[in-house]
């Protein structure tokens, strides 16, 4: 087998439908299924959301009633609040969001699918492997779904302790949604695990002849940094979650002051994954925008070798900044001092990351397409919610704004309109490579206003919000606080109705898009090796290793 | 392989391994969420069953796949690269459980709830810990001489095709792996101290409790490495699994090491 000498003959994909989607070892299958999934995922998601906004939307409780969820307001004197099921809200919201909707869609999906293509790899390094990762994905969720049905605190379904899961809350919550919630979460890391052991093998080991590491794409290197973040940084709060699960269950002290444990110190080992957890959101998002923003400019990227530095140092800085998020819990001066200077020093990479975007562009031959406007949408929100970082960064400041909707609308800037914008413009930008069928732009370009407008109704009042002193994590709010909220709801609702339309976009090009033709139906500045294969790519790729020129495009532009 | 390629890399044919393989691992896990708020262990067996058989069924079709030829050299450098990733991600699992020691020894919980300023005592007041030099040290003794077997079977494999001293080597790595553990066992059994209750015996258990797992998974895969040298497996340039168990035995020994200078000896 290993050295058949015939190469390059068409041969038809003859696999079933079980087979092909239940069985795969393809790298491609399998981002397939990994986008498909976590757009679901998302959808529930996201539908918790909009019914949080909804009881947000004016000041009292119209929805989340004892007497019942409702979904028509009830007058106040009907409506005895019920802040056990809007705590599981937030703590489904924020873990399906953190744990199964963007890593899966980013590192998952995009990983999977296109960086093997980029690198020129016929396949990933264990493409049995790979599909285990996506499997307990889906075992994860699973686990998390039910832990939302399950028996938990208060006598009522579900765990309401935020997606931190800090201790007491966590160690005390009733029933057993909570056990279920840590498993989910051991699996999901399990599955991330093994995903970024697959990642770095296939980087390191399968990269076209001639591709030396400074030659790799960006985005296979954001994905390649993402893998180390991922592989250093999982198994820690692997070992967090099992100390609550022991203390849940077994008796243990870890957390238990009682005993002579340290609640706090669940929250340094948490926030040691929890800090590298939010660049493994975002970096993969960062690679997709450089090859968008090129491709769109008609310009190879300004300054690749800064770029791909500036990912190393981003990588390496996010391990040492964690307890930013802990500026409040009685640490001393020293220690607060030296988490703010290190968080501020990851403004300087990403700083290089932006301004290189910019640079790009500059002089470039702009084409506003979908992929463009979002890889500009992200461009604009990412740096607007990297601003509102630093300011958080300062523990000063960070005494009055700490859990406050200011930090909710800063994380939302860099995560939601952050890695969501990346997200999607990787989605336009690769729709016509994965489906062999084109979306249609008018629609697209109305998804992304629509998005635009609403993702910053929705947030920007909450950094007003926030400086106003309104607490983050609560279900009900004083009557001052009304406008802004109103406002926000507002923008939830429209970025809700732009997901849908998002959907039906997707549907629509599958069913009755324009067949893609040409393997790469944008320009030629967009030169990985992925747009040199038919849109959609055979089932195996690369049968016949890619030869430099296929790639190597530096000389020419 | 039904496919033409042109290249070195292992391009696999579909499996149901995965799908199987996190199904019964759902199962095994919702089963001991259950076994833990008493429902019984039976979900949780069947589970635990199911991927025992899908680790046999996977890696057994590994090992099949190598001696058929197709982990080529390239295919090797990468399932070696694998190996040591996964590794590495087992040291990051240790290092949770070394944090929440070094904390609870440097930083201990005042008992008067003055924590941080005051500090309390380590170990806590109450707690009678091991002597690190009886037991315990023999017990690094052994895990040490351990290593060093499967290094002499190791070496006998790459560099003498010594088929016999493998086997010497190989057999005294097991039998002494597993001396340790009923060592380990017996230690457990006289202890002083509870696992509930008190942070000593919290971080002492799991974190000594997590490296004996490893020990058991580490004496396992020797084990099965014999079984293939038994059956004439491995080669001087083809030796995969081998190298694998080695290294992981030696992860194992070093992660003792560390659990004894710092656990048994200094933060006793």
């Amino acid at each position: 087998m290993a050295d058949a000498a015939i190469h390059g003959h068409e041969h038809e994909d003859n696999r079933g439908f079980f087979t092909r989607w239940f069985m795969s070892t393809n790298h491609k299958d399998i981002g397939i299924l990994y986008l498909i999934v976590s757009a679901l995922v998302g959808l529930v998601s996201v539908i918790f959301t909009v019914y949080m906004r909804m009881e947000l939307m004016e000041p009292g409780v119209q929805y989340m009633c004892m007497e019942g969820w409702r979904l028509t307001a009830a007058a106040v004197a009907d409506c005895t609040p019920n802040g056990h099921l809007w705590n599981v809200m937030i703590t489904g919201h924020g873990i399906l969001m953190m744990f199964f909707v963007v890593i899966p869609a980013l590192f998952g999906g995009f990983g999977n699918y296109f960086m093997p293509l980029q690198i020129g790899a016929p396949d990933m390094a264990f493409p049995r492997m790979n599909n285990l990762s996506f499997w307990l994905y889906v075992a994860g969720t699973t686990l998390a779904v039910c832990s939302v049905f399950s028996p938990g605190g208060n006598g009522q379904l579900g765990s309401g302790v935020g997606w931190v899961l800090y201790p007491p809350l966590s160690t005390n919550e009733g029933g057993y949604s909570m056990d279920l919630a840590i498993f989910a979460v051991h699996v999901s890391g399990a599955s991330s695990i093994l995903g970024a052991i697959n990642m770095i093998t296939t980087f390191l080991n399968m990269r076209a002849p001639g591709m030396t590491l400074f030659k790799v794409p960006l985005f296979s290197w954001s994905i390649f940094v993402t893998s180390w973040l991922i592989l250093l940084s999982l198994p820690v709060l692997a070992g967090a979650i099992t100390m609550l699960l022991t203390d849940r269950n077994f008796g243990t002290t870890f957390f238990d002051p009682s005993g002579g444990g340290d609640p706090i110190l669940y929250q340094h080992i948490l926030w040691f994954f929890g800090h590298p957890e939010v660049y493994i959101v975002i970096l993969p998002g960062f690679g997709i925008i450089s090859h968008v923003i090129a491709t769109f400019s008609r310009k190879p990227v300004f300054g690749y070798l800064p770029m791909v530095w500036a990912i190393i140092a981003i990588g390496a800085l996010g391990f040492v900044v964690w307890a930013h998020h802990m500026y409040t819990v009685g640490m001393s001066l020293q220690q607060q001092s030296y988490f703010m200077l290190a968080t501020m020093v990851i403004a300087v990479p990403t700083g290089v990351k932006v301004f290189s975007w910019i640079a790009t562009m500059w002089g470039g031959s702009l084409e506003f397409k979908t992929p463009m406007m979002f890889a500009l949408g992200f461009l604009v929100l990412f740096t607007i919610g990297g601003v509102t970082g630093v300011v958080l960064s300062q523990a000063g400041v960070d005494r009055a704004y700490h859990d406050t909707y200011y930090v909710v609308a800063h994380f939302h800037y860099v995560m939601s309109l952050g890695a969501v914008f990346a997200i999607f413009s990787g989605v336009y930008f690769y729709f016509p490579k994965m489906a062999g069928r084109m979306y249609n732009e008018t629609l697209g370009h109305i998804h992304f206003w629509m998005f635009f407008i609403g993702a910053n109704l929705t947030f920007f009042p909450q950094h007003f919000l926030g400086r106003q002193g309104m607490p983050r994590r609560y279900i009900d709010y004083p009557e001052a606080f009304a406008s802004y909220n109103y406002i926000s709801s507002l923008g939830a609702f429209l970025s809700f109705a732009s997901f849908l339309l998002f959907f039906a976009i997707i549907i629509m090009a599958l069913r009755s898009g324009a067949k893609v033709t040409e393997n790469n139906p944008w320009n030629e500045y967009a030169d990985t090796l992925e747009w040199t294969l038919p849109s959609p790519p055979p089932e195996h790729t690369f049968e016949q290793l890619p030869k430099q020129e296929d790639w190597d495009k530096a000389p020419s532009h | 392989m039904a496919h033409a390629k042109n290249h070195d890399y292992h391009i696999l044919n579909p499996s149901i391994w995965p799908l199987l393989g996190s199904i019964f691992g759902f199962v095994m896990l919702f089963g001991a969420v259950m076994w833990m708020h008493e429902n019984g262990p039976w979900m949780f067996l069947i589970g635990l069953v199911g991927v025992l058989y899908v680790m046999f069924g996977w890696w057994s079709e590994t090992i099949t796949e190598n001696q058929v030829g197709d982990h080529t050299p390239v295919v090797l450098i990468g399932l070696r690269y694998g190996f040591i990733l996964f590794i590495m991600s087992e040291i990051m699992f240790f290092f949770a459980w070394f944090w929440s020691f070094f904390k609870h020894a440097m930083y201990p919980m005042d008992p008067g709830g003055n924590s941080p300023a005051i500090d309390g005592i380590w170990p806590p007041a109450g707690i009678e810990t091991f002597d690190p030099w009886h037991l315990p040290l023999i017990n690094t003794l052994i895990l040490l001489c351990s290593g060093a077997a499967a290094t002499w079977a190791h070496h006998a494999l790459v560099h003498e095709d010594n088929r016999k001293d493998i086997k010497s080597g190989l057999v005294i790595a097991i039998v002494l792996g597993l001396i340790f553990t009923v060592f380990q066992a017996y230690e457990y059994s006289h202890a002083a101290f509870g696992f509930s209750g008190n942070i000593y015996g919290a971080n002492f258990y799991m974190a000594t409790g997590f490296h004996g797992f490893h020990v058991v998974v580490g004496t396992i895969f020797l084990f099965i490495c014999l079984l293939r040298v038994l059956r004439g497996h491995f080669t001087a340039t083809n030796h995969l699994g081998f190298e694998a168990a080695a290294w992981y035995w030696h992860f194992v020994d070093v992660v003792w090491l560390f659990l004894f200078c710092a656990v048994y000896v200094w933060g006793g």
